[in-house]
């Protein structure tokens, strides 16, 4: 897409200064395609130096219906500041800044200008009421362009200020459109220019297509639509309330899918620690390490491909896992080993641990945070309508959260290793005496918890910073999460995680951030004393004691 | 005039404020001799039938033993009696006033049940007369406990029950240090410092040599008549030398009752229990 | 008469209140009397910093109490603590009065930055030493109470109690975090000037609250350890021990816990309340729950359960942290590190227990 596509310019917010000049001016008219008129053509081009700035908007009117090939460069170049004329016979040119040299090409003919500065060139000035005419027009011409994407740009441009377009025009374009997002857009704009314009059904049907819609411009044509009769503004009313819930819903839907990505990420670091504190009993303050240890491998990773940004992740999650689930490992075999059934004191040592890994890695990496890239596949937003659009990086953190917990579930169901690690974490003495090495496999369970700790890592390094503290700050919500679902069950574990989330979500707007998790920590500590056990709690006689 | 009223009734002097009069729990009422109701108990775990239909009456002053294979639902039995664990349906009463089940575990120990588990549990860094000290029937709140000291009484009180149990010597050190059986003996002494009117004996003789085990049948023994004791015990040579009255509990519920010879030659009984 | 039963039969304990008796004898006197060029002169630094440790043994003590003799492992000590620390704050944040940057006589400066023009309810009663003093035992006694009394009743037990005692010092980390609380958000309460009339700066001051720390160290000791001989301190092990064993013997578990608690909670807001005026500072990261974490290393280096260890670890901890930090910042995470996994492993019992458990391999 280049830099100077309609499509770029649109996200940009407009002034409220802006929109208000543009209702006050008599909108320019683009009624038809013309028979070319060369003279006409000439004299427009001529007055695009000139001062007057009615003028220069005619004249852009008169272009954009001639349409020649060199309408849309000249307009986009005018909106980017970068067309300028030569003094001395007011020839127009394309200006390119490359560096300290200034190279001016001619729109018509000429001979390419290369020089130091811009003697001899002026600007041909543009204002904001000009710059968004240009924008309507150009959007206008755009409605053929061959990339869906622009076409639908351009409609939206259009809305903003549909009195510009001519309702044939765009009948005729929905005829031969291909696209449905765009035919949806086009009707929408239609509809709005029909509630203005036209007849009594026209209106009729204009509110009926409009209630369907989801678009804001669409909103206010109907908020500011003069009915003519009882009946008609009845219809406009209804219609306002029925989008108006759409998009609310919407809107819930969005805050719902916030909730879900910051749940997952909640789970994804809360899973490994829900194995190794709720399977094998271990509470594991250095969990949040083993996090950052993940997250330090992503970064890795990219620096040492760094012309595959979009494969390093790829690669990051498998390494992240291992290296995260050695350091378990290692940390099970020289500490927690000697700690099992003493859990407080687990819990003091696994802190110490967590400590030196943090200056470690400190000493290593420096203090500062890294940022780890993120890949291009998942950058941007999948626009299910006007109002929702789900970021790719959060759907592609729910969809890996989901996979690494599905995974789990395999590895504990069907597995030797996860037949055996229940079997432990049931009845140790019974599992060694029926041959499992009770040993082996705690040290595999402690590392396959802290290796999922490193795959929540790779998860963090692309929502935070990565840092030291990277842990840190996760440490306390894991545990959280896990004491909410209920310890010792994987399934409590997500359900818990993905309801915390959406719980802190719908309470921002209303209470802030920081508000909103004190009331959710506030709330988990006086859930624990209702269900001391969590929401799923293991059940049975041995569960009592 | 609301308001007067109010007022009116808030300052009469005559009364006291709800709050403020002591909660007095009911006295154990045995005045039917009966000192234990359990009437149709149900539990399950999961699915699993813990008790099922349970009916037991036990007789002020008895000596009980209950016996049953593993599973037959013992321990939850006492688990239900003392508190720890809340029937699904059913009745518990200890006495004629005193419902169980509204009960939680300290108001049962302080209306008279105690009991001895079947794991030896004695507080292992206390010394063992402050075992016997701790279990003594007193006012257990946290300001007496702050302000409590030993007196004579109470003294002699504890001397006497460490004769009993023959850990006399052994007052002043740590009850961990203790062998299996004088743990099983302290646990005793500590029921009889609680002066309980009904004992839950779960398993007493468990990993004691025999001399220990006649001296327990003799102490417990004794202690019928005074004291209702009801022992769940798995050593058939210990219930046949102390029994009175045997219950046998199947799959939760009660599959005989009578003397123990009258249980021995009951077929289902033999089938179940004694037959394996 | 049954005092000074409790304090012969223990010996560590009379100790070191002999050494506290000392020390406070010699420090003012190294203090104020010894001439500053002189080797045995003692630098204001110096007593304000011993000042700091004394009130951190407080701390330390007041966890042990539910740590070594109830057994919660509290991850939220420091809440209390930070909480006293507040109270005490505040007064000396309105004894500045005009003499503030913006010079309001009555709103502390960071108010008038945010542009509030009252002051909030709860900052109403602080410009009375005896109102803040009343208030840095209330607050952490009804914050104990309330926060003891649902989870004790419900009988979470463990390290359930453990985190959520955590959550309940991040959350009120979060929360003082924040401007609207009124309680001087991120910078927390600080440029303080003075204390009763007293300037906070003068040498004369610090060995005050030099003596105020050692006073209340002593009398929390001797308190706790007659809580500790009680019979109420033997149910509290019993409990620590075999909490459903002492209710079958008729214990009320949660209200022995609840008042212990409690009690321990106040001598935390003591202690915290002595530290402010001494460092000039209290902000919302004294909530943090590595401060928590960190202050029951003190307890489990000096030992756990005998209360004189837990002042001893509190001192060395807190004086190899200042040497540390000082000499090789970067060492010393490494070494809390390595000290938190050493001493789990391989002294449970602490440096106090090295003497028993010496005497047992003989």
């Amino acid at each position: 897409m280049s830099p100077f596509s309609i499509a770029a310019l649109v996200r940009k917010p407009i002034s409220l200064l802006l929109f208000l000049c543009m209702i006050s001016v008599p909108a320019p008219q683009v009624l038809a395609e013309e028979i070319p008129d060369n003279d006409l053509l000439d004299d427009a081009w001529k007055t695009l130096p000139s001062k007057n700035y009615n003028n220069k908007a005619k004249a852009l009117e008169t272009i954009a219906r001639q349409n020649p090939p060199q309408a849309l460069p000249v307009m986009k170049a005018m909106l980017e500041g970068q067309l300028y004329y030569s003094k001395h016979d007011k020839a127009l040119y394309f200006l390119q800044e490359t560096g300290d040299n200034y190279t001016f090409s001619p729109v018509f003919s000429g001979e390419q200008i290369s020089q130091e500065n811009r003697r001899g060139f002026k600007k041909v000035k543009v204002n904001n009421r000009l710059r968004s005419t240009i924008r309507q027009l150009l959007a206008v011409m755009q409605l053929k362009h061959k990339d869906a994407d622009i076409r639908l740009a351009a409609v939206q441009e259009l809305l903003k200020k549909p009195e510009i377009s001519a309702s044939h025009l765009i009948k005729k374009a929905v005829e031969s459109e291909t696209d449905s997002r765009v035919t949806t857009a086009m009707q929408t704009l239609l509809a709005v220019i029909q509630l203005e314009k036209g007849d009594e059904t026209e209106q009729r049907s204009a509110i009926k297509t409009l209630s369907q819609s989801l678009n804001s411009s669409a909103m206010n044509a109907l908020r500011d639509y003069q009915a003519p009769t009882e009946t008609l503004k009845n219809a406009a009313q209804s219609a306002i309330k029925k989008i108006d819930d759409k998009r609310d819903l919407y809107a819930k839907a969005e805050t719902i899918f916030f909730g879900l990505s910051l749940g997952s990420v909640l789970a994804l670091s809360a899973i490994g620690l829900a194995i190794t504190f709720g399977v094998m009993g271990v509470i594991n303050m250095a969990h949040g390490e083993l996090m950052m240890i993940g997250a330090y491998t992503t970064y890795v990773v990219q620096l040492l491909m760094p012309n595959n940004i979009g494969a390093s992740i790829l690669v990051a999650i498998p390494a992240a896992f291992i290296v995260a689930g050695l350091v378990g490992i290692a940390i099970e075999r020289s500490v927690i080993r000697h700690l099992y059934g003493r859990p407080l004191e687990t819990l003091l040592a696994t802190f110490g641990v967590s400590l030196v890994l943090q200056q470690t890695v400190r000493t290593i990496f420096s203090p500062l945070n890294r940022s780890v890239e993120t890949p291009q596949w998942m950058s941007g937003a999948w626009q299910i309508n006007e109002v929702l659009a789900l970021t790719w990086n959060r759907l592609y953190i729910i969809l890996f959260c989901l996979a690494v917990f599905a995974a789990l579930i395999m590895v504990m169901k069907k597995t030797t290793l996860g037949l055996q690690v229940r079997a432990v974490s049931q009845n140790r003495n019974m599992a060694r005496a029926m041959g499992v090495r009770s040993t082996w496999v705690d040290a595999l369970t402690f590392g396959l918890g802290s290796g999922i700790a490193g795959l929540a890592g790779v998860a963090l390094s692309l929502l935070t910073n990565v840092g030291p503290n990277l842990g840190q700050a996760y440490i306390i919500d894991s545990f959280m999460v896990v004491v909410f679902g209920g310890v010792g069950n994987l399934w409590g574990t997500l359900v818990a995680g993905m309801s915390l989330g959406v719980i802190n979500k719908l309470l921002e707007p209303w209470a802030g951030a920081v508000l909103a998790k004190i009331l959710v920590l506030i709330f988990i500590i006086l859930f624990i004393q209702k269900r001391p056990k969590g929401l799923f709690p293991q059940r049975g006689r041995a569960a009592e004691d | 005039m609301k308001a007067m009223h109010i007022l009116r009734e808030f300052s009469r002097r005559d009364r006291v404020f709800d709050f403020l009069v002591k909660a007095v729990p009911p006295e154990l009422d045995v005045s039917h001799n009966i000192i234990l109701y359990l009437e149709g108990l149900n539990k399950s775990f999961d699915g699993f039938k813990a008790i099922n239909n349970l009916n037991l009456y036990i007789e002020t002053g008895e000596l009980r033993c209950i016996i049953g294979p593993n599973g037959a639902g013992k321990s939850t039995m006492m688990d239900i009696i003392t508190g720890k664990t809340r029937p699904d349906t059913g009745q518990a009463w200890f006495g004629q006033r005193l419902n169980l089940l509204e009960m939680d575990e300290p108001e049962i120990a302080e209306a008279g049940i105690g009991r001895k588990f079947q794991k030896p549990t004695v507080f292992e860094n206390l010394t063992v007369s402050q075992n016997l000290e701790l279990a003594m029937s007193q006012d257990k709140r946290v300001w007496p406990l702050l302000v409590a000291r030993l007196n004579a009484e109470q003294r002699e009180l504890i001397d006497e029950v460490l004769t009993i149990i023959g850990l006399n010597a052994l007052a002043a050190d740590p009850a961990g240090k203790l062998s299996h059986g004088q743990k099983q003996w302290l646990e005793i002494g500590m029921l009889l410092m609680q002066k309980p009117a009904l004992l839950l004996v779960d398993e007493p003789v468990a990993g004691m040599t025999h001399q220990e085990m006649e001296r327990t049948a003799e102490l417990l023994t004794s202690l019928a008549g005074k004291h209702t004791v009801i022992v769940v015990e798995h050593d058939m040579d210990f219930v046949r030398s102390i029994a009175r009255k045997v219950t046998v509990l199947h799959q939760g519920g009660v599959l005989a009752e009578g003397s123990m010879a009258e249980v021995q030659s009951n077929p289902r009984v033999i089938e179940v229990y004694l037959g394996e | 008469m049954l005092l000074m039963k409790i304090i012969r039969s223990d010996k560590p304990g009379t100790w070191l209140l002999a050494i506290l008796l000392v020390v406070s004898i010699v420090v003012p006197v190294l203090n104020l009397l010894v001439p500053e060029n002189s080797a045995f002169h003692l630098s204001t630094y110096t007593v304000t910093l011993l000042g700091k440790y004394l009130t951190y043994a407080l701390l330390a003590l007041s966890a042990d109490l539910v740590w070594g003799y109830l057994g919660i492992l509290t991850l939220g000590h420091a809440a209390f603590f930070a909480l006293g620390g507040y109270a005490m704050g505040m007064y000396l944040m309105r004894q500045i009065g005009e003499r503030g940057v913006y010079g309001d006589p009555v709103l502390p400066d960071f108010m008038v930055f945010l542009n509030w023009q009252e002051l909030p309810w709860f900052w109403y009663g602080f410009d009375q030493f005896w109102f803040a003093a009343l208030m840095v035992m209330v607050v952490p006694g009804i914050l104990a109470y309330v926060f003891g009394y649902l989870t004790f009743r419900s009988r979470v037990t463990g390290v359930y109690l453990s985190i959520i005692t955590q959550a309940m010092t991040y959350a009120l980390m979060l929360a003082f975090f924040r401007n609207e609380m009124g309680f001087g958000g991120n910078n927390g309460l600080t440029d303080f000037k003075d204390i009763l009339g007293f300037d906070l700066r003068a040498d004369s001051t610090r060995i005050a609250l030099f003596l105020a720390s050692a006073a209340a160290l002593a009398i929390g000791y001797v308190l706790s350890r007659i809580i500790v001989s009680s019979r109420l301190g033997l149910a509290s092990v019993a409990i620590r021990d075999a909490e459903s064993r002492s209710r079958f013997c008729g214990y009320r578990v949660e209200n022995i816990k609840l008042w212990v608690f409690v009690f321990s909670a106040i001598m935390a807001g003591v202690a915290g309340a002595l530290y402010v005026p001494q460092v000039g500072i209290i902000n919302p990261g004294e909530f943090s729950p590595l401060n928590s974490i960190e202050l029951l290393i003190w307890v489990a280096i000096g030992g756990r359960g005998t209360l004189y260890g837990a002042i001893i670890g509190a001192i060395l901890v807190n004086y190899a942290k200042t040497y540390f930090t000082a000499a090789m910042p970067e060492v010393w995470l490494y070494a809390l590190g390595a000290l938190f996994i050493l001493v789990t492993l391989y002294l449970p019992k602490g440096i106090v227990g090295l003497r028993s458990m010496r005497r047992e391999k003989t």
